[in-house]
Order: C-alpha cells, then structure tokens, then sequence
C-alpha cells in the first residue's frame, strides 16, 4: 500500500505527471465548456427548451447526478490550477538571471500568458457562479419572480434569469472577455494537451493544430451569441 | 570582403558573483569570418589593450560537437536556423549591428565565466539512463537484430542531437525536454534499448527533474533553435514513455512477481 502510495506521489513529483494531469483535466473542461454551450444555445430555442434542459439537469438521478458532475468538475478545476501553480513556480525558478536581450521565434502570445488567462478565467468562473448558480446579489432564487410552467409544472425559470443576467451591461462584457480569454486558452491548451499526452505525432499533429483552432473559435462564437443576442440586440428583453 | 563596425554587448561574469554587460565596439571584422573568429578578433584586441578576455567555449568550430555555446541577440546560437554558433558568419550582420552576447541561460547551467557555462547537467542525465547495457566480449554480429530501415532512420534523426543546450537555453522555462526527449527516444526506438525502456525512461526524466530545468510547455522555441533540428514529436514520445512506464511502475507490472522486487 506504502509503495503504491509512494509510487504515485512520485508520479506527482515529476515534472512530466503534473503535465499529464494538467492535460487529462483540461480535456474534462473541454468536454465540460462544449456541453456548456451546446446547452446554453437552447435559450435560442425559446423558454421551454432551455427551462426543461434545466429542470432535467437538476433532477438527473433524483437530483444527484448533478452533484456527481459538480464535484467531477471541481476535481478537475483543482487539479488543473494547483499543477499549473506548481509548474509555473518551477518554471520561474529554472532561470533566475533573465535575458538582457530577449526573443522569441515561434511561441504564440495565447501559449505565453496562459496563467494570466487561466486566472482570469478561474475570476470569471467564480463570478458566473455567483451569479447564476448560487445567484447572490439577485433575485434570481425568488421563485415570485422565476418560476416558469412546464407542462403544468412550476420549474425554475432559466430562460428569463439570462435574459435579465446578460441585460445588464456589466455582466455581458465581463462574460465576453472571459471568454474571449477561453478562446485563446484554448487555441494553445487544445492541441497541447495531445502533445502532452504524447499523441501527436507528425502525422497528427497539424490535424489537432487546425481541431484547437476551430475549437476555440466555435467557444467564442457560440457563447458570445449569447450576451449579444440578449444585450445588444434586444433578444428576449 | 566587406569589414564591418560592430558593438557588442557582452556578458561578464566570474563564478556565482554577479555578472554586467559590457560594451565592446568591434570595428573591422571581416564579412567572412565566423561568430567565433570575431569573438578571437575581439580577444586578440582586448589581450593587446591588457584586458580580460572573454571566455567562451568551442571545440570542432565545424558544427558537430556541441561544445560552442551563446545567446546571440537573445537567439541561442543566433539567428540562422539549424546552426550552430561556430558555423553562424558575420554576413548575417550589417555594419553598425548592435550584437547582445549573452551566456545560455539556466539554473541548471551555473556559469562558469563570462559565456561559458556547466551544462554536466546533462552528464549526469546520460549517466542515470541514456545507455543501453550490453555483454563484454567478443563483438555482436552486426546484423544480428534486424532494424527496420524507418526505425534506424527515426533513431539517427535523435542521435542528430550534440548536446549543445540550445533547447534548454531558448526556452521560456529552461526545460531540457527536446534535449532528454531526443536521448531516451533514440535508445527507446531502437530494439537494443527496448529492455531497459522503462527504466531508463523513469530514470533519467527524475534526473532531468532534480537537475532543477523547468517545464516544457508546448511553444516549441527548442525546435526552432536546435542546431540539429531536432522534432519536438520527441517531447510526445518522452510523454507517451513516461506515461507507460508510470503506470506500469504505479502498478507493479515489469516487477518479479515472487515479492522481492527489482
């Protein structure tokens, strides 16, 4: 049991086991960030599309699937920032003396600040949170104000609470910077997770380049619609 | 032949204490001449004038052994793709060039004086895995393993590798990934390393690791200053290894099953 232990602990220590599972968890928030969206497109089907998808999510396995998912994915996000914590450090101690002269050939500007896009992304997180899951600061949990029928069933309203969330002009721009920051998290994250998990090769390689790219495009077009549909053109409102 | 008026910016430094750029002006350096002759130029000048010369290191000034080193203008071995310094002209400059000359830069590289640094680091690498072991005696009929020709091709493009620290001295991080990915991977492809992959891999990524190098994070700025051109699919391959003889090792796999272990 020691030995397991310790074999794993070692495997943490390693410079290459954080990557590893730097990149498994970031594929979960992949997998998380496209349901996420794909979801949220439904208020674009109207009321009762995106307050079923809701009603359904929060009474998945008499209401405890949702808690297996949340608690999945705040192992992931854990994992995901402490490793990347613990590798930048290690990153920043490896040359004490900087360049007078520096230069950079072939790096992206998105794979260089990808710890301040990866913290501001994680403020956002924390604030989108607040906002429409536990929903402080609103009345987004008076069930006067958001309820909603479904097939002569009161169910929370989702589709009015976006529609008043992303009216406010605050909310919808610091909802499209997160995720004009998770575009260019992503159009290095993508493709370098399969680097990391050592399955790029020659030949795969620009097909996961070109896949990050077209991912982290469709990020942004497809949750922006969304604030921009409601707050600037006037959708739902 | 053209003569050119450079000014450089030159790193000095003695052992741990602190070093400061110095300015050297090198007026008349022929076109012709290699970074390393100019750097002999500029010597011969400084001992002429009683001062101290810069130190820096080379061997076969014909691109092969690894031995030459320096961050030219913040490009490790400078700007021409796949060169190494000694083999990088003065063409490549224009008169009135003002030249950064810096040591590669790492913890894991203490410098010795100016541009000269330790890189045993990597020694110390090769001495943890970057070998394969084999019986003493008479020698092996040479074709008595049979390697597939894309197989000995793909570990020559490895073997390309001379060692230089070019890959940890133009990464943001000062990782030695390329470097340590191009070492294991060659003996890891090739059958005659295939026994000791496991272990070797482990190993000598451990010692990558407590040599205090940084992260690789996936920007590539190795692969575009490596002198021997050395693909960054070695990096994935590195990953996919470790990640293998992790679990394996995590598992128990590959140990003696009767409990006492390897």
């Amino acid at each position: 049991m020691s030995s397991l232990l310790d074999s794993l602990s070692r495997f943490y220590a390693s410079s290459i086991g954080k990557k590893l599972l730097v990149a498994l968890s970031g594929l979960a928030l992949i997998g998380f960030v496209l349901g996420h969206m794909i979801g949220n497109l439904l208020i674009f089907a109207g009321p009762d599309a995106i307050n079923e998808y809701g009603h359904m999510l929060h009474t998945m396995g008499h209401g405890g699937l949702i808690w297996v998912a949340r608690l999945g994915l705040l192992a992931a996000v854990v994992v995901h920032i402490v490793a990347t914590i613990h590798l930048t450090r290690q990153n920043k101690a490896a040359r004490k003396d900087a360049y007078g002269k520096e230069a950079t050939r072939v790096a992206s500007s998105a794979s260089r600040i990808m710890i301040f896009s990866g913290l501001t992304i994680l403020a956002f997180v924390i604030y989108h949170l607040m906002h429409f899951t536990v929903r402080v600061g609103n009345e987004y949990n008076n069930p006067a104000l958001y309820t909603a029928m479904l097939d002569g069933q009161p169910v929370h309203n989702v589709y009015k609470m976006v529609i008043d969330g992303f009216s406010w002009a605050p909310a919808s721009v610091f909802y499209i910077i997160a995720v004009a920051l998770l575009c260019n998290h992503l159009s290095h994250g993508f493709a370098s997770l399969f680097q990391t998990l050592g399955l790029a090769t020659n030949k795969t390689w620009p097909l996961f380049q070109k896949a990050g790219h077209a991912f982290a495009l469709l990020i942004l077009v497809g949750n922006c619609s969304i604030p921009i549909a409601i707050w600037l053109f006037g959708y739902g409102r | 032949m053209a003569l050119l008026n450079l000014h450089l910016k030159v790193w000095r430094q003695t052992g741990t204490q602190p070093g400061h750029f110095q300015d050297i002006e090198a007026p008349e350096i022929p076109d012709h001449a290699s970074f390393l002759e100019m750097m002999d130029i500029v010597n011969e000048r400084l001992i002429r004038a009683g001062q101290d010369p810069v130190a820096f290191d080379h061997d076969c000034r014909e691109g092969i052994c690894g031995m030459c080193s320096m961050t030219i203008n913040g490009m490790a071995h400078g700007p021409e793709r796949g060169t190494t310094t000694c083999q990088l002209h003065m063409r490549k400059f224009r008169t009135g060039d003002t030249i950064w000359v810096e040591p590669f830069r790492a913890r894991a590289f203490p410098v010795v004086k100016d541009l000269m640094v330790d890189r045993s680091a990597f020694d110390r690498i090769i001495k943890a895995g970057g070998y394969v072991s084999v019986r003493t005696g008479a020698a092996p009929e040479a074709n008595e393993i049979p390697v597939g020709k894309e197989i000995a091709d793909a570990a020559m493009d490895a073997a390309a590798c001379i060692g230089c620290g070019a890959c940890v001295a133009s990464c943001k991080n000062a990782s030695a990934m390329l470097y340590v990915s191009a070492k294991a991977g060659q003996l890891n492809t090739l059958p005659q390393g295939h026994a000791e992959k496991d272990r070797r891999t482990l190993a000598m990524v451990r010692q990558m690791d407590a040599e205090g190098f940084g992260n690789c994070t996936n920007q590539y700025e190795c692969e575009a200053a490596c002198p021997k051109e050395i693909s960054v699919r070695w990096i994935a391959k590195l990953n996919r290894d470790y990640a293998v003889a992790s679990v394996k090792e995590v598992v128990g796999i590959g140990r003696q099953q009767s409990g006492d272990g390897d």
